[in-house]
């Protein structure tokens, strides 16, 4: 009885935890497609909010794709051989490089975005260009990217593969590319998923980086909560939703897959 | 090429890139801090000059607040759905981490769709009480934000952690006597003690250095991001605003270093 | 059998030392010469160096200044492994996870650019050979223990390698299946004829498989010779007790005797020493009536461990005595007994190691 009793609180207290959490991303996405939100879903349900958002703000959508595979490729090509290079070098000096690259997840992006602009500021084109939020992105994503194929590394024993490898001939590269790579995989999926959702979501570094023609999804979103009707806001916002969603349930599958491993 | 040249090499891409976007700008953010009037005294106005410390310390005592609640919230769900099995549990947990990819500006919009203008508390409460609760642009509504940011995280942490509890400890607790809160109190809180540090490391750093939340909700709320976003914006006091976040930066990266030393693992603040 | 390079190559080793970057010293200087077509055993407790020197001759490790290894004559000392043409069967297999079997076995050929028909006959041959038919296209994780070591001995021999560096090949598995694949590998190796460095903790292993052993000891070589050697004559009391059991007693000496509690024990004509310390196999020891031998005893225990008894036997020599008696010997404990030991059966060893 006293057990029962316990189970109905906590159940009670997480269904309002949960309800504090889901409520407003209901009343966002039902907002988003309602006529009138003042009068409520009895006005009648609508696309236009969609079709307006689309319109107004197609550019920052298709620019966050843009800067969030931009961002995947750099930290594939730099963070994937990085975490290699770290593993089998290992000792004093990696630990030091694995803690200056996860150092920007330590501090604030504003501090960041501030040190980005104090320092390429000056350089026009660049500053003007997404390459400089590509530069803030990448700086952020990277430990992400790096920390989940070094994960990966931690669990097979990379090293006794990669000598067997050499045993049999193969080069370096060859090694890498044969061996290396393909059973880094899973790091690297996982990683690459991460690297897009945190992109694409990106708001304290962008926020300062970004110029009139260079707005992402987020900036895109502070820009309408702040000057376009509810409605238009929530129906910008559920876009957001239904470009997460999918890469959400792809992270949630693969860490299941990988825990029933 | 031989093998250690081929690690270099692939080194270095990664090397290149954290030093010309990360350790030069943190070395000119430093440098600018110390170029205003003031010089290096600059770093020593967050804590002297009334303003400041006003904000810093209503910025930290935000933070707490956000890590207290948020703690307490998060291992009495994480808990129960780490204990139990029950239909509809894996929709709760889904629910509960979806939130998990919002961004800081996404929590505000939610939190101005629960407390704002046309918000449903606002709704419910002059229904109910004739009056119009509305308190998402004041530090509530961040207070609010930054619980809505840091529960599925810290759910999600505690509930790992609760995983990897052994169960013998516990049964090995009843077997000496002990009830169900003797239990929790001896035996299970203890051994999630490095589970709430981390987490609630992040959840305090989050706190402190967020900044899409408050831009959202306000850009008057009195903390640190949106102080320096200010000066740097508006009254373009980049020495000051240098000067700011190399303190706040300073400051979250020694609560999550400190909980790191403490706790044994990774610990990162999020977005 | 197509090994078409016949016996590999002969290796020499030549004052290699190994020194870490933590300055940890994981082998002396050290020399070691291994003919053509020799099965050569590291043997040796952990941390003695054996691993270390198998890793030096393979190019894994560089060693320390002025150490060099000659393959056929030829210095390859800055070779890294990729370019040596070895064969290695690592102790965790380091089998790719993401091959198949097959590809595992052919991914050295496909690596020398060999074409693929050749590369499946090839694969097909050391599939028969090492008794893996029809596992071809399994995921390496599909394995038992025993396959994989199979498949890692096969991708070591199916590019032909010069010299075959096998790292504790037989440790991951358990007692039983050791055993059996202990005599396949010994009639494989010879089958091949290879040139062959074998690294080992285990004894019974070292000695069934060594045409000559080395034991090694912290980083040093304590011995080398043929299993034989090893076991009847070691050089020094720790290679006498890490091969086979053994007695060591110290002991004054008088007039050609050994000088015990229970008795004198003739040695050898011809040795003049005043004290010595003597190593005697349990095995050599017979048990005879009380009396009718010049050393006695009390039984202390008696176990049987199936083919014999071991004994152990008190008030001989300072310390119990380890006795190994046929199972025809009837003993029970607290049993007088004599002892009788061959002069020739007892080995002097150096008073200091």
């Amino acid at each position: 009885m006293r057990y029962r009793l316990i189970f109905a609180g906590q159940f009670v207290f997480t269904l309002a935890v949960a309800a504090f959490l889901m409520v407003p991303a209901a009343l966002s996405i039902s907002a988003g497609v309602t006529v009138s939100y003042f009068r409520g879903i009895r006005s009648g349900v609508t696309l236009q909010w969609i079709v307006q958002v689309w319109e107004l703000y197609a550019g920052t959508i298709l620019l966050s794709f843009v800067v969030a595979f931009a961002t995947l490729a750099v930290t594939l090509l730099a963070g994937v051989p990085a975490a290699y290079a770290l593993h089998v070098r290992g000792g004093r000096l990696a630990r030091v490089v694995e803690e200056l690259i996860t150092l920007p997840l330590a501090i604030p992006g504003l501090a960041i975005a501030l040190a980005l602009l104090l320092t390429y500021g000056g350089f026009g084109d660049f500053r003007r260009s997404w390459l400089f939020i590509l530069a803030g992105h990448v700086i952020f994503t990277m430990p992400f990217m790096v920390r989940s194929v070094l994960a990966v590394f931690g669990t097979i024993d990379i090293k006794t593969l990669d000598e067997g490898a050499a045993s049999l001939g193969a080069s370096p590269w060859r090694r890498f590319r044969d061996v290396i790579v393909p059973n880094a995989m899973p790091g690297i999926l996982a990683g690459s998923l991460m690297v897009v959702t945190l992109s694409l979501g990106e708001f304290n570094l962008t926020w300062m980086l970004h110029t009139p023609l260079t707005k992402t999804l987020p900036i895109g979103l502070a820009d309408s909560y702040a000057s376009m009707r509810l409605e238009v806001a929530s129906a910008y916002t559920l876009i957001f939703f239904i470009m997460i969603i999918p890469l959400l349930v792809a992270m949630q599958l693969f860490a299941d897959r990988e825990q029933r491993k | 090429m031989s093998q250690k040249s081929f690690v270099w090499s692939c080194l270095l891409p990664l090397v290149m890139v954290t030093a010309a976007f990360f350790l030069l700008p943190m070395v000119r953010l430093v440098v600018t801090g110390a170029e205003g009037p003031q010089g290096f005294a600059a770093y020593l106005a967050i804590l002297i000059e009334p303003r400041y410390r006003a904000t810093l310390i209503n910025t930290v005592l935000l933070a707490a607040a956000t890590t207290g609640v948020t703690l307490i919230v998060a291992t009495i769900a994480g808990m129960f759905l780490q204990r139990h099995r029950f239909p509809g549990r894996a929709v709760l947990i889904a629910m509960l981490t979806f939130p998990l990819a919002f961004p800081g500006v996404v929590v505000g919009f939610m939190i101005i769709l629960l407390a704002g203008r046309q918000g449903l508390i606002g709704d419910l409460s002059s229904r109910v009480f004739g009056e119009k609760l509305v308190f998402a642009y004041s530090i509530y509504g961040l207070f609010l934000g930054y619980l809505y940011f840091s529960i599925p995280r810290v759910i999600l942490t505690i509930m790992a952690a609760v995983q990897k509890l052994d169960t013998g400890l516990e049964e090995a607790a009843r077997s000496l006597g002990a009830g169900p809160w003797a239990v929790q109190r001896d035996v299970v809180l203890p051994a999630l003690a490095p589970a709430f540090v981390a987490s609630g490391a992040i959840a305090f750093a989050t706190a402190m250095g967020a900044f899409g939340t408050a831009f959202t909700l306000a850009t008057n709320i009195d903390v640190l991001p949106m102080l320096i976003y200010t000066e740097f914006t508006l009254a373009a006091n980049f020495a000051t605003a240098a000067a700011l976040s190399v303190g706040l930066g300073l400051i979250t990266w020694l609560i999550l270093a400190l909980a790191r030393s403490f706790s044994g693992s990774a610990v990162a603040a999020a977005g | 059998m197509s090994t078409a390079n016949g016996h590999g190559a002969s290796v020499s080793v030549q004052a290699c030392g190994k020194t870490f970057a933590d300055g940890t010293r994981a082998l002396e200087s050290a020399t070691l010469d291994i003919a053509r077509g020799e099965t050569l055993v590291l043997l040796g407790p952990s941390g003695c160096g054996k691993t270390t020197m198998l890793r030096i001759i393979a190019g894994l490790e560089l060693p320390d200044e002025g150490g060099t290894v000659l393959f056929d004559g030829k210095d390859v000392t800055s070779e890294p492994i990729e370019q040596r043409n070895v064969g290695m069967v690592f102790q965790s297999y380091a089998l790719f996870p993401n091959m198949s079997v097959a590809d595992n076995i052919g991914y050295g050929l496909k690596v020398r650019g060999v074409p693929r028909q050749e590369r499946a006959a090839r694969i097909a041959e050391l599939v028969a050979l090492t008794n893996i038919a029809g596992l071809e296209n399994r995921r390496i994780d599909q394995l038992s223990g025993g396959q994989r070591q199979r498949v890692a001995l096969a991708r070591a021999v199916a590019i032909r390698p010069r010299i075959l560096l096998l790292d504790e090949p037989l440790t991951a598995l358990d007692a039983a299946l050791r055993d059996r694949l202990r005599g396949e590998l010994n009639r494989l190796l010879r089958a091949l004829g290879i040139t062959t460095i074998y690294v080992t903790h285990d004894q019974a292993e070292a000695m069934e498989l060594g045409d000559r052993i080395v034991v090694m000891r912290k980083g040093t070589i304590a011995q080398i010779g043929t299993p034989r050697e090893i076991y009847f004559t070691p050089r020094n009391r720790f290679v006498a007790e890490f091969i086979g059991a053994a007695n060591i007693i110290e002991s004054p000496v008088e007039d050609g005797h050994l000088v015990l509690s229970g008795g004198r024990q003739p040695l050898r004509s011809g040795i003049n020493l005043a004290v010595a310390v003597a190593m005697i196999r349990p095995e050599t020891i017979q048990v005879v009536e009380a009396g009718r031998a010049p050393l006695s005893g009390t039984i202390d225990s008696v176990s049987f461990v199936g083919d014999r008894q071991r004994l152990v036997i008190s008030g001989t020599s300072r310390k119990p005595l380890t006795v190994d008696a046929p199972n025809a010997v009837q003993v029970r404990p607290g049993e007088e007994v004599g002892l009788l030991v061959a002069p020739e059966s007892v080995r002097l060893l150096p008073l200091e190691d």
